[in-house]
């Protein structure tokens, strides 16, 4: 692997920022010539076709694709030159939406969320409504990485944030190659001061998950084990706790595809992934109990499908329209990246779903 | 046909071995699957023997199998690369200990 990227593909004009580009890769080759099946035909198998959502629990809204970090796997295309960033305006009809939903958890995401300038306002109005559960999705090194982000570990426990991080290996080496030289030690730092703040400390309500995805063209492995491997390493290194590892795999989209085809390793991959197809991690899908909403405000299955732009089947298409009863049911937009999702014990935000 | 020995798509045919022999493939599959079990030994200690020895067969397939699996593990390349260590050192030394033979011979033979 060369070195990191420093700008996203979108900047880079490459073809593949282009989410009908993407699309056409995942629709043909391999699949199109009836060497591997599409994931329609695979699910139709097991007769789980359509797929549909069920009761709403989770409300994912990605505030906008701007990052401090490029890192290589990014499904999002994020980094410092993307300028998606969501209005004030919009973030106020989810409020809105929020006092009515019958979601628990309310999960912001990025790029880096707490870069939108209206993140903290946000955070604190959302909060008043009252959500059971209130992730912010953190990069860990972004708290370290500008004076005005140092006091974020206490602004989350200010607002009891579910924080969830992005940790990809317990090794230095392993860390730096995916998301960019320094990011370990920051990332380390990062862990530590919220750990000061009794985030992540056995017992404490003060909820800190790790993120492990994949340094390459594999699968995750065990969640369990590798939750074991990690709480071991990182407490006997740097004295840092956790309580969750949620391994998610790398879905075949944006510059985790570039990669793939770029190091020749893009079907084998998908091969991997067809191969440990799962039907029981389909019942569970994220896509089943979430609804994504993208920085404009419009609505998506997943934050998979916002990145491909595959807007939900339902009338109930943007936040400013939003109706929950016509989105409970809806049939689910596949393609085959979805494959990622129902691969081995599956993979979704929360980790593992069978 | 192909023109070279070895093809690394075969590896994913490797189940097909059964197609000619069900009994015996079943058999070998399962007892295959039984031995990397987690047992006295972790899923991850077997997975870094199996590497050590799929590269003193000089097995390709293997190697290409249990390279992936380690990385799956979070199996460092250094704990890989020390794997590796180990059954290049009982290769040699299994080349070398035969030297006391040789020795004995001469000794034998020798006036």
């Amino acid at each position: 692997m060369g070195k990191l990227k420093t700008q996203s593909l979108q900047k880079r004009d490459s073809d593949l920022a282009k989410s009908n580009k993407q699309l056409d890769i995942l629709s043909n080759g391999i699949f199109a010539n009836g060497e591997l099946p599409t994931f329609k035909n695979k699910i139709s198998e097991t007769n789980q076709f359509p797929l549909k959502a069920k009761k709403l629990e989770i409300l994912q809204i990605n505030v906008g694709y701007m990052c401090n970090q490029v890192c290589e796997h990014c499904h999002v295309d994020a980094g410092p030159d993307r300028k998606e960033i969501m209005t004030r305006e919009t973030m106020q009809q989810i409020l809105d939406v929020i006092k009515t939903t019958r979601a628990h958890t309310l999960d912001l995401t990025g790029g880096a969320p707490e870069m939108n300038p209206h993140f903290r306002w946000f955070v604190e109005e959302a909060s008043k409504v009252g959500v059971k559960d209130f992730i912010v999705r953190s990069n860990l090194t972004i708290i370290r990485a500008n004076k005005k982000y140092y006091d974020l570990p206490d602004f989350f426990k200010k607002y009891n944030i579910h924080v969830v991080s992005s940790m990809p290996h317990w090794t230095r080496g392993k860390t730096d190659k995916q998301r960019g030289e320094g990011v370990f030690d920051m990332s380390i730092k990062a862990l530590q001061e919220l750990n000061e703040r009794g985030y992540g400390m056995p017992g404490s309500h003060l909820k800190l998950d790790l993120v492990y995805n994949p340094n390459g063209a594999y699968l995750p492995g065990d969640q369990a084990t590798m939750e074991k491997d990690f709480k071991k390493a990182l407490m006997e290194d740097f004295g840092i706790n956790f309580h969750s590892l949620f391994a998610i795999t790398n879905l075949p989209i944006a510059r985790f595809l570039d990669y793939l085809i770029a190091s020749e390793n893009y079907e084998d991959y998908m091969y991997a992934l067809v191969e440990a197809y799962n039907p029981a991690a389909v019942e569970n899908v994220m896509c089943t109990n979430t609804l994504s909403v993208s920085w404009d405000g419009y609505l998506f299955d997943c934050d998979f499908n916002q990145m491909l732009e595959l807007p939900v089947n339902s009338k109930s298409k943007h936040i400013s329209e939003y109706q929950e009863e016509l989105l409970e049911g809806r049939n689910i937009v596949i393609s085959q990246h979805c494959y990622g999702c129902t691969a081995g014990a599956g993979s979704s935000c929360q980790g593992v779903v069978a | 046909m192909s023109k070279t020995y070895y093809d690394p798509a075969d590896l994913r045919k490797f189940g097909k071995i059964s197609e000619w022999n069900p009994e015996l493939g079943d058999k070998f599959f399962d007892y295959y699957g039984k031995v990397f079990e987690e047992g006295a030994l972790t899923a991850r200690e077997k997975s870094l023997i199996a590497l050590a020895v799929a590269h003193t067969e000089q097995c390709p397939y293997c190697i290409d199998a249990y390279t992936k699996d380690g990385l799956q593990r979070g199996i460092t390349k250094e704990e890989m690369m020390e794997a590796l260590h180990v059954g290049a050192a009982i290769k040699s030394g299994a080349t070398l200990v035969h030297g006391v033979q040789m020795m004995n011979k001469v000794n034998k033979l020798e006036m």
